[in-house]
C-alpha cells in the first residue's frame, strides 16, 4: 500500500513534468511569457503587446525576401533557426548579391532582455533594429519605404496587417512592431541548464565541475541566466583582418576601441563560428583562446588580466569540464520549435 | 419668428462665448493663423544651384552641391512683450530639402500677434531621438534609404544635416567619383555620452521685419541660409582633407561652423 502510494506519487510527478515540458515547447501560440528565473524584461511590451496575429505577421515578415532590394534575402537568411538564429558556418555573413558583411551574424535568442543590439550596441530599441540590415548595402540594400510599397501591392499582406493591427494600413511602425512581436517570442529557456535550475534534471559530475569553473571565471561577463551582461569588452582576441574597431564607432571613446558586446553562450553547439568576426570555428578554439592565446591588447578587460599574463589559467581537464557545462546550454526545443519556423 | 429670435440669440451667445474663451486662452486654436519660415539656401553671394553651380570655399577648393537637406524642429516665437508661443511638438518637425519647392518652408499655425524673434533647433532634439517608433511619424519616419534618408540605422539617430556634392579637390572614391559626403548628426548619446550637434538657433526679426500674424493672412519669415558656412567659419574645412564627415569628433567643428548660416532677410506679412 505504502509502495503503491509512493509509485503513484512518482507517476503523478512524472506526468506533471511531462505536462510541464510539453506546455513549454508547445507549437501552439500561447503569448509571451517571461521565464521566472529571468531578470525583468527590457523590451516595452506595453507599447507593443504580443498578439497571435501580430506574431504570425512578424514571422511572415521575418522570412520575407521582399525585405531586400532584389527580393532574395530575408531576415531568416542570416538568422537560421536550426543554427540558433545565426548564419551557421559563416565567419561573416553574405547578404545581397553575395556581398560579404564584416561581422558574424549573432544569435536571436532572448532579445526581450537586451538593452542594445549589434556587436557594437549602436541600436538601443528592438523596434529600430531591422532598419540597420535593411538599409545596409551589403545586407539587404533596401529602404523601409520601398518594402512598404511592395507589401501594399501584395495580395495578402494588407489583410494580414488588418488582422494584426485593425486596419489594412502598412507603415513603418506596424512593420517594426510585428517583427518585434516575432523576435521577442524567441525565448530560449529549455536547455538542460534551465531544467537543472528548475529541479527537473541534474548535472553530471563533470558538468557540475564545469559549472563551478564557469561561475569562477566566466559568469561576471556571461552572466546567468542570459549568459551575457549586455556589456562591451575587449577579450584580447586582437585586431581582426578587417580592422573592425567595435564599440568606439558608437561611443567615440578611445577606451572602447576593439570592444564588442558580450555574446550569449546559449546554443553554442548550433552557432559556430564564434567571436564578432567568426574567426574561431570551434568551441575548443574559443576555450584555448581564453586559456592560452589571449593578447595583451590596450583595452583588454581587467577581469581577463592575470598578473602580467593575460588570460584565464585553465588546465586541459578544466577546459573539458567547462565545455561539458557549456554544452548544457544547448536548447534543442528552441531550435526545433515549429512556432518559429518559416 | 420666435424660433428665429431664439436661434439668433443662440448664435450670438455662441459667438460671444467663443470670443470670451479666446480672450481667456490666447493659445486656443480658433485664434491661430498661418505663419511660415522660408529657408532660402544660398552660397555666399550666389543662389544655390544644385548640380550646376560651382562655388569656392575658404580653403580655395571648388565644389558643387548635389544634395542638401536638414531638419528644423522645436520652433517657438516670441512677442514684443516677451510671451513665447511654442509650436506643439508633434507639429514642429520639418525636413528642408533643396530642390523640392514645397520643402523650403516650415509651415505652422500660431496665435495672431506680432512676433519679434524666432527660435528653432537645427536637428532633432535628444528626447525625440530616443522615443519609440510610434513617435517617429512624418518626416521623422525612419523609412528612408541610404541615399536620401536622414536616419542612421546602425547607430540609432537622425542625420541633422546632409550635404553631398563633388569637388576636383576630393580624392577619387571606390565608385570612381570625387564625391564629398557630409552627414552631420549626434544627439548626445543614449547609453553613453558622446557628440551632441543639436544647435538651437535664435533669430531676431526686428531689423528685417517682425512677423505680423493675422487671421486670413499668411506671414512668411524669409531666411537666407548660407551653406558656404558648412566649410567656412571658426574651422576652415578642407574637402581634400575631409571628403567624408559623418559620426566623428570632426563633425562638431562642422556643426559649430554651420550654426551661423541663418540670416533673416525680410518678412512678408
Amino acid at each position: 500500500m505504502h509502495q503503491i502510494k509512493w509509485i503513484s506519487g512518482v507517476l503523478a510527478g512524472t506526468m506533471f513534468l511531462l505536462v510541464a515540458c510539453e506546455k513549454q515547447v508547445s507549437s501552439v501560440f500561447q503569448g509571451f511569457s517571461a521565464p521566472r528565473e529571468f531578470p525583468p524584461v527590457v523590451y516595452r511590451l506595453g507599447a507593443n503587446p504580443v498578439t497571435e496575429e501580430g506574431f504570425e505577421l512578424g514571422r511572415r515578415l521575418f522570412y520575407e525576401p521582399r525585405f531586400s532590394r532584389n527580393n532574395t534575402i530575408s531576415c531568416g537568411s542570416c538568422h537560421i533557426q536550426s543554427a540558433g538564429f545565426t548564419h551557421h558556418g559563416h565567419d561573416v555573413s553574405h547578404g545581397i548579391d553575395d556581398r560579404l558583411g564584416h561581422r558574424n551574424s549573432p544569435s536571436l535568442a532572448n532579445l526581450a532582455w537586451y538593452s542594445s543590439f549589434n556587436w557594437d550596441g549602436g541600436i538601443f530599441d528592438l523596434d529600430l533594429f531591422p532598419i540597420s540590415p535593411i538599409t545596409n548595402p551589403v545586407e539587404m540594400d533596401e529602404s523601409v519605404a520601398n518594402i512598404i510599397l511592395k507589401l501594399k501591392s501584395h495580395p495578402e499582406y494588407p489583410r494580414l496587417f488588418k488582422k494584426a493591427f485593425g486596419t489594412e494600413e502598412i507603415n513603418t511602425g506596424r512593420v517594426m512592431k510585428a517583427l518585434s512581436q516575432f523576435m521577442v517570442m524567441l525565448v530560449s529557456d529549455q536547455s538542460r541548464y534551465d531544467q537543472v535550475k528548475r529541479g527537473q534534471a541534474s548535472f553530471s559530475a563533470t558538468e557540475q565541475r564545469g559549472y563551478a569553473l564557469f561561475q569562477t571565471h566566466c559568469n561576471s561577463c556571461h552572466a546567468e541566466p542570459l549568459f551575457t551582461d549586455n556589456s562591451f569588452r575587449d577579450n584580447g582576441i586582437g585586431i581582426g583582418p578587417n580592422q573592425d574597431s567595435g564599440r568606439v564607432a558608437i561611443s567615440l571613446q578611445p577606451s572602447d576601441r576593439f570592444k564588442f558586446k558580450v555574446p550569449t553562450l546559449r546554443n553554442l553547439s548550433f552557432t559556430a563560428p564564434y567571436m564578432h568576426d567568426g574567426r574561431m570555428r570551434t568551441l575548443d578554439a574559443a576555450l584555448d583562446h581564453y586559456a592560452e592565446n589571449m593578447k595583451a591588447t590596450p583595452n583588454l578587460d581587467p577581469l581577463l588580466k592575470n598578473g602580467n599574463q593575460p588570460g584565464i589559467p585553465l588546465t586541459s581537464e578544466e577546459r573539458s569540464q567547462l565545455k561539458a557545462f557549456l554544452l548544457t546550454l544547448n536548447d534543442t526545443a528552441f531550435i526545433k520549435n515549429p512556432l518559429f519556423a518559416e | 419668428m420666435s424660433t428665429i429670435k431664439s436661434l439668433t440669440g443662440l448664435i450670438v451667445s455662441l459667438v460671444f462665448l467663443g470670443c470670451e474663451k479666446t480672450t481667456e486662452t490666447p493659445m486656443d486654436s480658433s485664434t491661430l493663423a498661418p505663419l511660415s519660415i522660408e529657408f532660402d539656401n544660398i552660397v555666399g553671394g550666389y543662389n544655390l544651384q544644385l548640380g550646376t553651380g560651382v562655388y569656392k570655399n575658404d580653403a580655395g577648393e571648388e565644389y558643387t552641391v548635389d544634395l542638401l537637406q536638414y531638419f528644423i524642429s522645436n520652433v517657438s516665437f516670441t512677442k514684443a512683450d516677451g510671451t513665447v508661443y511654442t509650436v506643439p511638438q508633434d507639429s514642429s518637425y520639418f525636413l528642408i530639402r533643396e530642390g523640392q519647392a514645397a520643402d523650403r518652408f516650415a509651415n505652422m499655425k500660431v496665435p495672431v500677434g506680432d512676433y519679434k524673434s524666432v527660435r528653432f533647433t537645427l536637428g532633432v532634439d535628444s528626447v525625440r531621438s530616443t522615443l519609440g517608433i510610434d513617435k517617429r511619424k512624418g518626416v521623422l519616419d525612419p523609412s528612408g534609404g541610404m541615399e536620401s534618408g536622414m536616419y542612421w540605422g546602425w547607430n540609432s539617430g537622425y542625420i541633422f544635416l546632409k550635404m553631398e556634392g563633388t569637388s576636383a579637390s576630393v580624392p577619387v572614391d571606390p565608385s570612381g567619383q570625387r564625391k564629398f559626403r557630409y552627414h552631420i548628426g549626434g544627439f548626445g548619446g543614449y547609453n553613453v555620452q558622446n557628440i551632441n550637434n543639436i544647435k538651437v538657433i535664435d533669430i531676431d526679426l526686428q531689423a528685417g521685419g517682425v512677423a505680423k500674424v493675422r487671421t486670413g493672412r499668411a506671414a512668411n519669415i524669409h531666411l537666407l541660409v548660407d551653406i558656404a558656412k558648412v566649410f567656412n567659419g571658426t574651422t576652415t574645412v578642407s574637402l581634400a582633407t575631409h571628403p567624408s564627415v559623418m559620426f566623428s569628433e570632426y563633425s562638431r567643428l562642422v556643426a559649430n561652423n554651420y550654426q551661423y548660416m541663418f540670416v533673416h532677410d525680410h518678412t512678408e506679412n
